[in-house]
């Protein structure tokens, strides 16, 4: 039988997709259903001195007027990860806030009605009575004396303080280096952009007190974790919550949101079923966004390229309040994975968590690993430049070397984990060729004596995959309060169709597929055969869902533990089914028979028909072929490789052209070629939207002035040339598939690639770094300062 | 103020009395339940809802259902007729969609594009598509449809 882990298979999930049957949050209808609009704050900062219903309520269809007096029986929402020691300054939402507001999008009251349309007309006649405080938008100066102060319990707006590595090291060989660079980076606010927004629909049985919630959502187990037991209080078995089809999620479908318990408690306020579809301008407002970094870069080399120390200080905006996991995105995501590719003897990382009159802060696809690796990839070319050395050669002098994996960062950077496997000067080596690097130098030689912008730039990442080891990502004061595991259950039916339910939850990664796959060539049956199901915790196991490209070698490992023990039993049957001994029995191609007997075999259908059935069962054996797993994987694992972009600048506009742009990738074994090669397009065109045109503005008095797709400006399908790919392959030692994870990569590549470039095609200007987005506009203007 | 509606959505006719300011989109949505054609936006700027008035595509959150008084819709449930049709197939064997929420506007955006250029280029597709966005696939592949289509929609 041909393998089936490594083909290209079509997708199982697609049929429902491009027909238009796919049920998405928004598709559901419930009898009887009445719809939610939610009241946002116009200020960023402002205290509520009251607020008058009475005329949305009079309002025709209007069927009820809540404020966040009603709900004052209900908690705010966890903060569950409090990374770096945040200590009695935690601020969450409430399901509508009663009193202040920190940032402009924050719900204050909503509306119940017969529709959309009566329910948005009666937001119009909501009047409130505010009183406008002072605002901080900037992460640095809400620190400084004299700054608006946003919350009693948290002084000069810090979250909290936190360190790793070395300082005195570093310290040390800054006092003894040859070279010593700083650079100011600013890694700007991002928005997510699924192109679903979020939505909320509940229904409650009052005599029983039970709530069904469907909620767009990324980690249904974990919303309904953090729903039951922090916010209402109530027993998890009072709750189901079913995630349905999800379109794209990017991290911001994590999270615990205000609305979410805020419908369940309106379905159960009003008697009615209820739905709540964000707006796309209330997503660009009230959905979290990411990175919005202030960093302080100071690197120490030698002459010869080689880089002594890293040091790095970081302002990370956490926004008005905080998010489920907020802390531990710059923190344990960012600090940790400085060394990059690189043996870099002394790192230290010094990160304030701040609150500011913003929008709140959370993962975004790669969620710290792509502020980190702008850091390190930035530091790669200003060493470049200071040595005069090709940015090629610095990093191949600064990899770490192939025999030195498993590989401990610096100082106890990564706290514990080792790198588990890598080898990083091949994919550079392919990226360059492909590229046709040397070529394109003397191309760019010849360009600048026609006065033409030419620039090539190089990105040699590695990535955190697979977050999990509960042990590593529980650490006291560092971790959430929870494991990071992922479980899965198999059952081989009567009639020897495959059913796996998974803890992951697919909004696009083709989970139906890729784990379909891995069943198949384990059990020797076909992939039509089949079904993985997600997303409802109504009959699955808990699982922690889907984000930090765990999915693959954390969720997909589970199945394939319980694979194992499925064929372990399927053995002892069919020992006893063929009267031999088990250690005889050989499975192979979804026969299972005596070694050197295999017309005498027993098919897993007929096994699995057996088990089932049950009359004729070895002593001791229960019925069934049917396992369920929890995995806890030893590691992460660290998918690398090097990313090369080509660029021209037009000098008289600023404007940056994508010529080329290669990408050759490391993420161990692969289960399906086509997905991961589609993640990692979909990845880079996001890192490069970071580099070249997106970026969440807020101004002074803590306005979005990006506040919709028309100023937020997202990559269009002319942004770039087709991206050329190829793959080196080094297997992860972590787990029995060899599989890594790439469902980040591209974005966390990406972004320093394109920089690199643009910033090399005007050196010869003397222009050193420029912050992103580098929209014409500032491309030029760097140029005019130079 | 309502006012009645006659509008030909897949070849069936349907009339209903809705508001003036009811958006097509909500129409084919909230009235007929043909819930393929999502909204993504409210600028007009992401195509998740595109859809065909009398043979040309729209995005149908700009288009108010008293317009489309006396036309013809086709959406993504009524492109497929007893089997895929090619734009379909494509974006299933190239992998053009990950979520799958813009593709039914995609699929209709395209389908329009070859209407009018039954042979583009790599460039004419990706210009061709600026008013439709999508965050998963970084168009790549969307493209290599749009490609693989056509060559199909010729034999």
């Amino acid at each position: 039988m041909a393998k089936v882990i490594g083909q290209a298979i079509k997708r199982k999930e697609d049929p429902r997709l491009i027909t238009g049957e796919a049920k998405f949050l928004d598709d559901i209808q419930l009898p009887n259903m009445a719809y939610v609009a939610i009241l946002r704050s116009p200020y960023a900062h402002a205290r509520i001195k009251s607020i008058d219903t009475s005329k949305a309520a009079a309002l025709p269809g209007v069927i009820g007027v809540f404020t966040g007096k009603d709900f004052m029986d209900i908690n705010p929402l966890p903060c569950a990860w409090q990374a770096g020691g945040v200590k009695n300054n935690v601020n969450t939402p409430r399901v509508l806030e009663p009193e202040k507001v920190t940032f402009t999008g924050a719900g204050v009251a909503c509306v119940v009605a017969e529709s959309r349309y009566i329910a948005e007309d009666a937001l119009a006649l909501i009047e409130v009575d505010w009183e406008p405080l002072p605002v901080v938008v900037d992460a640095k100066k809400a620190t400084e004396p004299g700054a608006p102060q946003i919350h009693e319990n948290a002084p000069n707006n810090i979250v909290m303080e936190w360190e790793c590595g070395d300082a005195a090291a570093v310290e040390k060989a800054f006092a003894e280096a040859e070279i010593v660079i700083k650079q100011p980076l600013i890694n700007q606010r991002l928005i997510p952009t699924p192109m679903e927004t979020r939505g909320c629909a509940a229904m409650y049985l009052p005599y029983t007190d039970e709530y069904t919630v469907w909620i767009t959502s990324q980690a249904p187990h974990v919303h309904r974790l953090l729903m039951t037991a922090f916010v209402f209080g109530i027993p998890e078995t009072k709750m189901r919550v079913i995630s349905p089809q999800v379109g794209g999620g990017f991290g911001a479908k994590i999270f615990m949101y205000p609305e979410y318990p805020l419908v369940a408690a309106l379905a159960k306020k009003v008697g009615r079923p209820v739905k709540w579809q964000e707006t796309r301008s209330e997503n660009y407002r009230a959905t979290t966004h990411g990175r919005d970094h202030i960093t302080e870069l100071e690197v120490a080399a030698k002459k010869d390229g080689t880089v002594t120390a890293l040091r790095v200080h970081t302002y990370a905006n956490l926004g008005g309040v905080l998010s489920t996991v907020a802390p531990g995105i710059p923190t344990t995501l960012y600090g940790r994975l400085l060394s990059g590719a690189y043996h870099i003897p002394h790192i230290y990382c010094k990160v304030w968590g701040v609150y500011t009159n913003t929008g709140m802060v959370d993962a975004y696809r790669g969620a710290g690993r792509p502020e980190a690796t702008y850091v390190v990839e930035r530091a790669m070319d200003l060493v470049a430049r200071e040595t005069g050395l090709d940015p090629a050669e610095v990093r191949r002098r600064n990899f770490i070397r192939p025999e030195e994996f498993p590989y401990a960062p610096a100082d106890n950077i990564l706290a514990g984990l080792k790198y588990d496997s890598g080898n990083y000067e091949p994919a550079l080596n392919r990226a360059l060729e492909l590229a046709g690097y040397d070529e394109f130098r003397k191309q760019q030689a010849e360009a600048r004596k026609q006065g033409r912008l030419l620039g090539v730039g190089l990105s040699s990442y590695i990535e955190i995959c697979g977050i999990a080891p509960s042990a590593w990502i529980g650490l006291p004061n560092q971790g959430w309060g929870a494991g990071l595991w992922e479980s899965a259950n198999v059952r081989v039916h009567l009639t020897g169709k495959v059913v796996v339910t998974t803890g992951s939850q697919n909004h696009g990664q083709g989970h139906e597929t890729t784990i379909a796959q891995v069943v198949a060539e384990e059990l020797g049956v076909s992939v039509d055969d089949v079904i993985v199901q997600h997303s409802d915790t109504l009959g699955t196991p808990f699982g922690y869902g889907t984000y930090g490209s765990r999915s693959a070698a954390v969720g997909t490992v589970a199945v394939y533990n319980s694979l194992q023990r499925i064929k372990e039993k399927a053995r002892k049957l069919a020992a006893h089914l063929l009267e031999a001994a088990e250690e005889d029995i050989v499975y192979e191609d979804g026969k299972l028979f005596v070694k050197g007997s295999p017309d005498k075999a027993k098919t897993i259908q007929e096994i699995a028909a057996a088990a089932a059935i049950g009359y004729s069962l070895p002593k001791g054996m229960e019925p069934f072929l049917d396992d369920t797993a929890y995995y806890d994987p030893p590691n992460c694992t660290f998918p690398f490789g090097t990313h090369v972009c080509m660029v021209e600048v037009d000098p008289e506009t600023g404007a940056v052209q994508i010529l080329k742009y290669v990408a050759v990738d490391d993420v161990g074994n692969v289960i399906n070629p086509m997905i991961v090669d589609g993640q990692i397009h979909g990845g880079i065109v996001q890192g490069v939207g970071q580099a070249l045109t997106e970026g969440a503005i807020y101004d002074e008095n803590g306005q979005l002035l990006t506040g919709t797709m028309t100023e937020y400006a997202i990559p269009k399908a002319s942004l770039m040339p087709k991206i050329i790919q190829d793959r080196t392959v080094t297997p992860t030692p972590v787990n029995p598939l060899g599989i890594k994870g790439a469902g980040e990569a591209g974005t966390i590549a990406a972004t320093p690639a394109v920089v690199n470039a643009v910033v090399d095609a005007l050196s010869h200007l003397g222009v050193k770094h420029i912050d992103m987005p580098l929209t014409p506009q500032r491309v030029w203007a760097a140029m005019q300062r130079n | 103020m309502k006012r009645e509606v006659t509008i030909t959505v897949n070849g069936v006719t349907h009339t209903r009395t809705v508001e003036p300011r009811l958006l097509l989109v909500h129409f084919l949505r909230d009235e007929l339940g043909l819930t393929g054609t999502n909204i993504g936006c409210d600028s007009s700027q992401c195509g998740a809802c595109t859809v065909h008035l009398d043979g040309q595509a729209v995005k149908s959150c700009t288009v108010l259902a008293v317009q489309a008084d006396g036309c013809r819709v086709t959406t993504i449930e009524g492109l497929a007729n007893g089997k895929l049709h090619p734009l379909q197939q494509a974006f299933w064997e190239k992998h053009g969609l990950q979520c799958g929420f813009c593709t039914p506007g995609m699929i209709m955006a395209s389908a329009d594009l070859l209407s009018r250029n039954p042979n583009p280029t790599e460039e004419e597709i990706r210009r061709g598509l600026e008013g439709n966005l999508c965050r998963c696939t970084g168009y790549q592949n969307i493209v290599a449809a749009v490609q693989a289509a056509a060559e199909m929609m010729k034999k």
